[in-house]
């Protein structure tokens, strides 16, 4: 297997501690970043490497840095995106609970290209304990002169606070992420304008994710030409890979970008649990469509799994072995996104309530479901998809179009027996009011 | 200026403008919940999606700025399935309780139903998501969480306008819900503007609310009578009752919003006290009279006693509530009479105002009256002293409460001192009590006229009901008063009146009806 680098906690204890950290080369990065690049030549060099954004949406972080004003008497602030929040995804929470200090690092260099001096980690609420490894790792590099005023004595200046979300799954959508650290409500804002120009406290904002920063000290080091070489060309660079479900060996996997998905569940992951078949797998985290046993042979890379019919995502790889009911995993996701949809768009509102009612008729049998069920599910989500703000409803759309799609004759086969015809299934409350 | 093309239509707009407003001012609506002129973009109804060429998704109208050579298409297939697909998923929690629903009739939501949406629903009845219902929020206002499409036009209006912030959304998904914020009440200046500008029937009002389908009611353009702004507003009626008050724009003036004490206004003009005979003191007590019997006491017994106690013995207060129009017929009778003319604008000491519309003045008019030469206030007291004294042979009173107004022991004794007192009014009031004739005249909401607000903008109101009884517009009692004393033939109406006045007096120079428009037109004097 190749080198670890964005994993490099799993070969070096205690590599959360800068001691541990520097005594295996942390920081040089940001030393020859600040002493021997302009912001400028680090912009340039990010754009050359091809990175492209670990938060979901694949957008060119380099192309993203570009759009802040040339000329601003505001201050330009860095958001980190880690509210990683996004179902079947444990990449972010890694590097900050093992390895803050790479973060930092990405932090420090970035906030130095994009000519900011105040960055907010935006952690999720219930990362308690890598907010406090946070905290700890920003104590540590502040007194060893690394964060806060004349950073190793260039003269530049940054900030960073760790701010704790609150629960919100959309609070990861980044102009929701900044209406939360302004203490609003959660709600992402209409577009234009984008966050570059008016972002945080309506000023340039750049948000991006905590392992998109994370390669950026690598690149630093080994160049953009490195970077630039793992995987296919469009989307290079290591990557990391969340595996969980039905296989042998689930976990977080640092592999090339590009890596096979057949590859990553039978030979990294160990293969489908106690032998059994593969049933399905979703490629990115549980908004995007779902392949089919007969669909895993991709390479995962942004490009390559969009034109295989789904997205890269978060690579979050949900496994799921013959023993499962197709039409309960789309009722258990779909019960998800009803929960998390803000609120605020109207087809996204009604929509994600609407598919989580008729998913529970088909799966939970109350009788009123019916072959025409199916099509009623599709159209809806047809309904949902490009209509809102932001992408929560076509991530409520997506996989349950995608699984009655694919799996039309099980959900068919629902209607028609009134019942679940797999293992019998204890009917989850319906949504909770709220004390 | 980008020239872009809507529905085939080409059009020329200024840079800035959105798609929504460019469509516009070619007349074609977009469909829309959350936008309002007034308030910052949302976004969120998502009623407004239009198809742009180049654009792979719909995009909101509301939002999206015009650029040169846009193509936009607001009715083709893909929208229209938008458009659907939107109402539908507006009605499927919504209770659909429109025949106990006061929005009935104004409802954006019946609206667009049929405009754009006319399917059968595919949603079961029992699994609506259920809300509270009729939840008074405030003085004003009535709150129904499940008629509530969440536009959020209330909120921003709350946070953006009057920055009191009463109202939030609280929850998430299909489960938000507008709602009181901890320990706060709905009960600021302007809090039944949320009414008006709440597109369905989430927020009624508790003041309208069961009193009248709108649909039955009509509407006249008018003037807020309740202080100096001069706020513009419909008046909602039927036979002859007003059953509302609502804004109306004008970004000159109030732009779309009116205050809580302006609306509530109405009341003031149909009360217990009105007058609705012309009345002639008897031995005892009023006899009810005829207009022309009335009319003839007033001018035999006021020429009398001008020409026999000559200039000066003639006294006539006018106050500030009385449109230009008798204002200016007021003066040409005292010219008449060789009368002296007092002002009087009156507000309750310590009354409300803010810096936004609500003035201290509670006056419509007193700019009115300096426009025409009075100076409010200036002798007023002159002239009660005279008739205390035994100096003043007849006293005329027009829209004036002189006992709440001034010392009532002074105007007591002086209104028993004065042997001649004609009373004009609308309302019955202590003053009126002393009077010889009493002579019942309209309110603002019952004839035509002008007011000139604070800021000098000269400002049409029409006739919206009939006034009752015997009433008669002012405008047409003084003219026939003026006619008889001092000659001319009466006018024809209180254009006529006014066109005369703008022939007469520099501020109102250049200005007539059809040039007041609906918006109204400030005065010479102010204009500059």
């Amino acid at each position: 297997m190749a080198e670890r680098l964005l994993l490099r906690c799993r070969d070096i204890p205690d590599l959360r501690r800068l001691d541990v950290y520097t005594a295996h080369g942390g920081y040089q990065a940001t030393r020859q970043a600040l002493t021997t690049c302009s912001p400028e030549q680090l912009v340039d060099m990010v754009k050359a490497s091809n990175l492209r954004g670990r938060g979901g949406a694949g957008f060119p972080t380099g192309l993203k840095w570009s759009f802040l004003p040339k000329q601003t008497a505001k201050p330009i602030y860095l958001a980190v995106n880690a509210d990683e929040s996004e179902p079947g995804t444990f990449k972010d929470r890694v590097i900050i609970e093992q390895d803050p200090h790479q973060l930092l690092e990405g932090i420090i260099i970035s906030a130095y290209a994009i000519r900011c001096h105040t960055a907010y980690i935006y952690i999720r609420g219930e990362f308690a304990l890598g907010a406090e490894r946070l905290e700890a790792a920003i104590a540590e590099a502040r007194s060893a002169g690394l964060l806060g005023r004349d950073i190793l004595g260039t003269g530049f200046d940054l900030d960073v606070w760790v701010h704790r979300g609150a629960g919100a799954y959309i609070c990861g959508e980044e102009t929701g992420l900044i209406e939360s650290l302004e203490g609003k409500r959660g709600y992402p804002r209409v577009k234009p304008p984008f966050p570059a120009v008016h972002g945080l406290f309506g000023c340039p904002t750049i948000v991006n994710n905590v392992e998109t920063l994370a390669c950026v000290p690598h690149i630093v080091l080994r160049g953009a030409d490195w970077f630039r070489s793992i995987g296919p060309e469009k989307s290079p660079g290591p990557k990391l890979f969340c595996v969980s479900g039905h296989v042998e060996r689930p976990g977080t996997y640092e592999l090339p970008m590009g890596t096979p998905l057949r590859e990553i569940i039978y030979t990294h992951a160990g293969g489908i649990r106690g032998g059994r078949k593969l049933k399905a797998v979703i490629p990115g985290g549980a908004s995007m469509p779902v392949f089919t046993a007969d669909e895993i042979d991709v390479s995962m890379d942004m490009d390559s799994v969009q034109k295989a019919g789904s997205f890269l995502g978060s690579a979050g790889i949900m496994v799921m072995d013959e023993t499962v009911c197709m039409v309960w995993a789309a009722f258990v996701i779909g019960r998800f996104f009803h929960h998390e949809s803000c609120g605020q768009c109207t087809p996204c509102r009604e929509g994600t309530g609407w598919l989580e009612k008729v998913l529970r008729r088909l799966e939970f049998g109350d009788g009123s479901a019916t072959a025409a069920d199916v099509d009623l599910l599709l159209n809806i989500a047809g309904n949902m998809m490009g209509t809102t703000i932001c992408a929560l409803s076509d991530a409520a759309a997506m996989p349950a179009r995608a699984f009655a799609t694919k799996f039309r004759a099980e959900f068919e086969q629902h209607a028609t027996l009134g019942r679940c015809p797999f293992r019998p299934v204890v009917e989850p409350p319906r949504r909770h009011a709220h004390a | 200026m980008p020239t872009l093309e809507i529905d085939g239509q080409r059009t020329e707009v200024p840079d800035g403008l959105t798609v929504i407003q460019a469509a516009e001012r070619l007349g074609i609506e977009i469909p829309h919940y959350c936008w309002h002129p007034g308030l910052s973009i949302a976004g969120n109804c998502r009623m407004c999606l239009v198809e742009i060429e180049k654009n792979p998704k719909l995009q909101i109208a509301c939002n999206t700025r015009v650029a040169d050579g846009m193509v936009v298409h607001t009715t083709n297939e893909k929208t229209k399935t938008a458009q659907r697909a939107v109402l539908e998923f507006l009605l499927i929690n919504h209770p659909i309780d429109c025949p106990v629903c006061d929005q009935a009739g104004e409802c954006k939501l019946q609206e667009y139903y049929m405009d754009y949406d006319r399917q059968r629903s595919r949603f079961p009845l029992p699994a609506k998501v259920r809300k509270k219902k009729a939840i008074p929020i405030g003085p004003l206002v009535m709150l129904d969480q499940e008629r509530c499409i969440l536009c959020a036009r209330c909120t921003r209006f709350l946070d953006e306008v009057t920055h009191t912030s009463e109202l939030a959304i609280y929850e998430r998904g299909d489960h938000c819900e507008i709602e009181l914020a901890p320990g706060k009440v709905l009960d600021n200046p302007y809090s039944g503007n949320v009414v008006d500008i709440c597109p369905v029937g989430a927020l009624t009002s508790r003041d309208f609310r069961f009193r009248a389908r709108v649909w039955y009611l009509e509407r006249a353009d008018s003037v807020c009578g309740a202080c100096a702004n001069g706020c513009n507003i419909e008046i909602y009626h039927r036979e002859g009752r007003i059953f509302r008050f609502q804004p109306r724009q004008n970004a000159a003036v109030n732009q779309y919003w009116m205050c809580d004490a302006g609306r509530l206004s109405y009341r003031d003009l149909q009360g217990e006290g009105r007058l609705t005979h012309p009345l002639v003191r008897g031995e005892d007590e009023f006899l009810p009279s005829t207009w022309s019997s009335a009319i003839g006491q007033v001018t035999g017994r006021l020429g009398d006693l001008a020409r026999e106690h000559g200039p000066g013995s003639v006294g006539i207060v006018v106050s500030a509530r009385a449109p230009n129009e008798e204002i200016f017929l007021l003066r040409r009778l005292g010219a008449a009479l060789s009368a002296r003319i007092a002002a009087l604008s009156w507000s309750p000491p310590g009354a409300f105002h803010d810096d936004f519309l609500v003035k201290a003045d509670k006056n419509p008019n007193t700019e009115g009256l300096r426009l025409q030469g009075l100076v409010p206030d200036g002798e007023v007291d002159q002239l009660l002293e005279a008739a205390g004294a035994g100096r003043l042979a007849a006293l005329v009173l027009h829209r004036t409460d002189l006992t709440a107004w001034r010392d009532a022991a002074v105007v007591r004794a002086a209104l028993e001192r004065v042997p001649c007192l004609v009373v004009l009014d609308t309302d019955r009031r202590e003053a009126s009590e002393y009077a010889d004739v009493v002579l019942p005249i309209a309110t603002y909401a019952e004839c035509d006229g002008t007011f000139t607000n604070h800021a000098g903008r000269v400002q049409r109101f029409s006739a919206a009901v009939s006034p009752p009884g015997e009433v008669r517009a002012g405008w047409l009692v003084l003219a026939e008063l003026a006619a008889r004393l001092a000659g001319g033939e009466p006018f024809a109406g209180a254009e006529a009146v006014f066109a005369a006045l703008a022939e007469e007096c520099a501020a109102f120079r250049g200005l007539s009806y059809s040039a007041l428009g609906s918006d109204g037109r400030p005065a010479a004097s102010a204009a500059t």
